[in-house]
This record gives structure tokens, sequence and C-alpha cells, in this order.
């Protein structure tokens, strides 16, 4: 089985791997996300459960973050075994002709996406961790409420992040609209090449990045 | 119809290459584009110059040997064909055509156009086979049951030439539309399932060993090919391989 991992296939499948769970991943982010657009006490009260639950702290989080790194690592050891692969480049190589330009590009879909985390980070994640397990306030409350839907309106104040989410969100859907069946193709499966699994490949590459767009772009001009 | 070509020209293996252009006159649109490469070179022979050297064998689309990178597409702008079944009415006259080796780190120029494909041979070579008695008293063929589906299958993997299109087109040169068709065409047969783990297992190996790139799906391998040998067989390939790893 080792020696499956090390193989060229072995990495495709566990590139797949990665990608499904991060897949996953979006949707319940999104979803939380999304209640923010309804209701702030339920997006608080969701969030303050993430933010605290043991086992999404401690197991799911380390295993996320596990599975973006590895995806990152694993795409870029990839990407530089297959350019040494390549010989002398052609003179005129017509890649329209045969291939989408997302297929062809996933490693600067993938750069972008890779920026965007490190903002989101800083803009969220760090924040969090420094409350809570540094300063050591596991309380997530602020003056006397929630903070967590009074931090994600103050964020997306600034026309710059949000510009910045926006672009990078479809890139993520441009990363997805390749990425989302050919991740099924990696693990063995030809359903990615049916029309069932193309249509919601397609729904989800186009959905998701969509929905964190309403996301930022509602807060941005519900909250002067 | 008079054409401007644009030649990889290359001396040897160690020898730097480079795009040297020719002019043809007079090309009938129905020769085929090892014919107009003959006109070329017969041209360069009468001034004593030296002739473009080129793999092809068969013409008729069957032996693999023709390679050739024309505009940007392996085996040029038509679909399912060789380079010896391209015709030159898919040309316009006036046309310059920019004609380059198949390139892959594991296939080196020879000379010219021609390269030294055998890295697909070894493949072959790692489990691309049945070991069958066939010494006259082999089990008669028709005695094995064998789905009508399940043959057709086979019989589609089995079309690949092994010319290396593939390889020539794909962005990370990945071998796996090749080696994934070779591994079908038995993993799909009784015949072929008493040696699928090893044979599987050996040929992954060997094309990791040649230095082939790994697959990313694009598809581009499946659009290129000249006998339509389909990107399932890839993900067959990848099935087989985690059955014989577990």
């Amino acid at each position: 089985m080792a020696g499956f991992f090390k193989s060229s296939i072995g990495r495709k499948v566990a590139m797949a791997l990665s990608a499904f769970f991060l897949m996953f991943f979006l949707l319940q982010h999104l979803a939380i996300n999304l209640l923010s657009l309804f209701s702030a006490d339920t997006f608080n009260e969701v969030s303050h459960f993430m933010g605290t639950n043991p086992i999404v702290q401690f197991v799911l989080q380390p295993v996320l973050i596990f599975a973006v790194v590895f995806h990152f690592v694993m795409g870029f050891v990839l990407e530089l075994k297959n350019k040494k692969a390549n010989g002398v480049s052609y003179a005129q190589n017509n890649g329209a002709a045969n291939s989408s330009w997302v297929s062809r590009n996933m490693i600067y879909s993938g750069l972008v996406i890779l920026a965007f985390i490190v903002l989101h980070f800083i803009d969220f994640w760090f924040p969090e961790i420094n409350t809570k397990y540094i300063v050591g306030d596991m309380s997530g409350m602020h003056d006397g409420g929630f903070r967590y839907y009074h931090e994600l309106v103050e964020k997306f104040h600034n026309p710059i992040r949000v510009l910045a989410y926006v672009i990078s969100f479809v890139l993520l859907g441009l990363h997805l609209a390749h990425g989302f069946t050919s991740a099924f193709q990696s693990v063995g499966s030809s359903a990615g090449r049916k029309q069932t699994l193309q249509t919601i490949g397609k729904a989800y590459s186009i959905l998701i990045p969509l929905g964190f767009i309403i996301v930022a772009v509602f807060h941005f001009l519900t909250h002067k | 119809m008079n054409l401007t070509l644009k030649i990889w020209r290359q001396k040897d293996s160690n020898a730097k290459g480079q795009m040297v252009d020719y002019k043809v006159t007079e090309i009938s649109e129905h020769m085929s584009f090892l014919e107009m490469m003959d006109v070329l070179n017969e041209q360069l022979i009468a001034s004593g110059e030296d002739p473009v050297a080129f793999d092809h064998d068969c013409r008729e689309g069957i032996c693999g040997m023709c390679s050739m990178y024309i505009n940007g597409e392996a085996h040029g702008p038509d679909r399912g064909v060789t380079t010896c079944q391209l015709h030159m009415r898919m040309f316009k006259d006036g046309d310059t055509i920019t004609i380059e080796p198949f390139r892959a780190g594991a296939f080196p120029v020879v000379k010219d156009l021609a390269v030294d494909r055998s890295a697909f041979d070894r493949i072959q070579h790692a489990g691309g086979y049945i070991s069958v008695n066939t010494s006259g008293n082999t089990q008669d063929a028709n005695a094995i049951p064998i789905p009508k589906h399940d043959a057709d299958l086979a019989m589609d993997a089995a079309t690949c030439i092994g010319c290396g299109a593939c390889v020539a087109t794909c962005k990370n040169s990945s071998a796996m539309l090749f080696v994934g068709a070779k591994v079908s065409q038995y993993a799909l047969l009784p015949q072929g399932q008493v040696e699928a783990a090893d044979r599987v297992k050996n040929m992954v190996a060997q094309m990791d060993l040649e230095g082939f790139g790994n697959c990313t799906n694009t598809g581009a391998c499946e659009v290129e090919c000249p006998k339509g040998i389909s990107l399932d067989n890839i993900a067959r390939m990848n099935r087989e391989l985690m059955k014989a790893s577990v």
C-alpha cells in the first residue's frame, strides 16, 4: 500500500481524496455563511458551536488543515514533476484545440486560492485562534453579545477586501469546474464523465463560489 | 497549392535543433501529409541538402510509426487520423505549416522529426502481454464465454497503435492513455485476469521509471488520439492499480 501512494497514480488518488474532503468542507462553510444573510443570532450560535466544540476544533480542524496543506504541497510536487517530464517546448502548441483553459491551468487558479487562504487566515483564522487559545477567551462574547456576526460585518466594510474575495471566488469556481469531475476520474470512476455528474459538477462549481460572493457583497451593501 | 513549412531540424540527438523555413510548390490537395513531405525531401535531395528525417511505415494508419506535431497538434488538425492519413485538403494555398517532433522528456529526438519511442516498448515488456502456452494445444477461444460489452471495450482499447500522440499532446507528457489502454485490453478479458495485478503494477512502475508525467485529466489525449482511445481506460487503470495494491 505504501508503494501505491508513491506511484504516479497513487499520488493522483491522494490528491483526489483531499479534494473530496475540501469540496465537502466548502459546502459546510457556505451553509454556515448563508445563515448570516437571514439571522445574526443563528449565525452567532452556529459559529460559537463550531468555534468551541472539541470535536470540530481538535479533530476536524486538524484534518482540514492537513488536507489543505497536503492538497497544495502535492499540487506543487506534481506540477514540478510534470514540468520535468516535458521535453523541449513546442514552437506552436494549440492547447485550445483539445482541452479547456481551466483544465490546463489548475496550478494558477490554485495559486490564487492559496493567496486567498493566506488573506482569509489573516482576516479571520489567526485573530480567532489568538482570542481563544492565546488570550484564552472562549466565551465568544464581546460588548455583551456574541462577536462573530459583528466581526464578519466589520470585515466586509472594506471594498478592496470584498473585491479580492470576489475575484478569488471566481478563480475557485474555475478550479472546481475542472476539479470536481477530475477527482472522480482520478479515483478510477468514470462517473465524472457521465452527464449526471457533469451537471452536478457544473452546478457545484457555479453555486458554491456564487454563494460566497453573495455573502460578501450582501454585507458590504447592507452595512454602511 | 504553395506552402511555407517551418520544420524542426536537428542533426542528431545531441545537437541543438532549430526551426528552418522551406517552400514547397504545386502540392495536390489529394496528397497525404507524408507525400507532401516526400516532395519536400526529393526537392532537398536534388539540391544536395540533407532530407528531413521522419518516421513512417505502413502509411495506412495502423503501424503507429508516423508522428509529427503539425500546427500545434499531434498528427495535425484532423480528428481520428494519423499523419499518413492527414490530407493536404485540410490546408489552404499560401498556408504556413509548423512541423515539430513529438515532444516529451521520455521521447528524445533521434534526428529532425524522428523521436525514440522505445520507452513504450519497455512499458509493454513490463507486463503488456499474457503468458499462454501456444505449443499447439491452446484452448479454443470460442470456448471461453465473454460478454459482448466487455469484448467490445477490450477491442476498443486494443486499437491503440502506440503512436505516442497522447504523450506529445499532454501538457504533462503523461503516458497514461497508452498504458491505460494496454492495461484495459487484458483487464477486461478472462485471459488477462491471471496476471492482472502484476501487470498493472509493473507497467505503471515502468511508466514512472521512464519519466512520463502524471495525468491531470485535461482530456487532450483522447481528443488527439488517432484511434479515439477513451479516457475511461485511464480510470480503469487507476481502479486496477488500487485493486492490485490493497
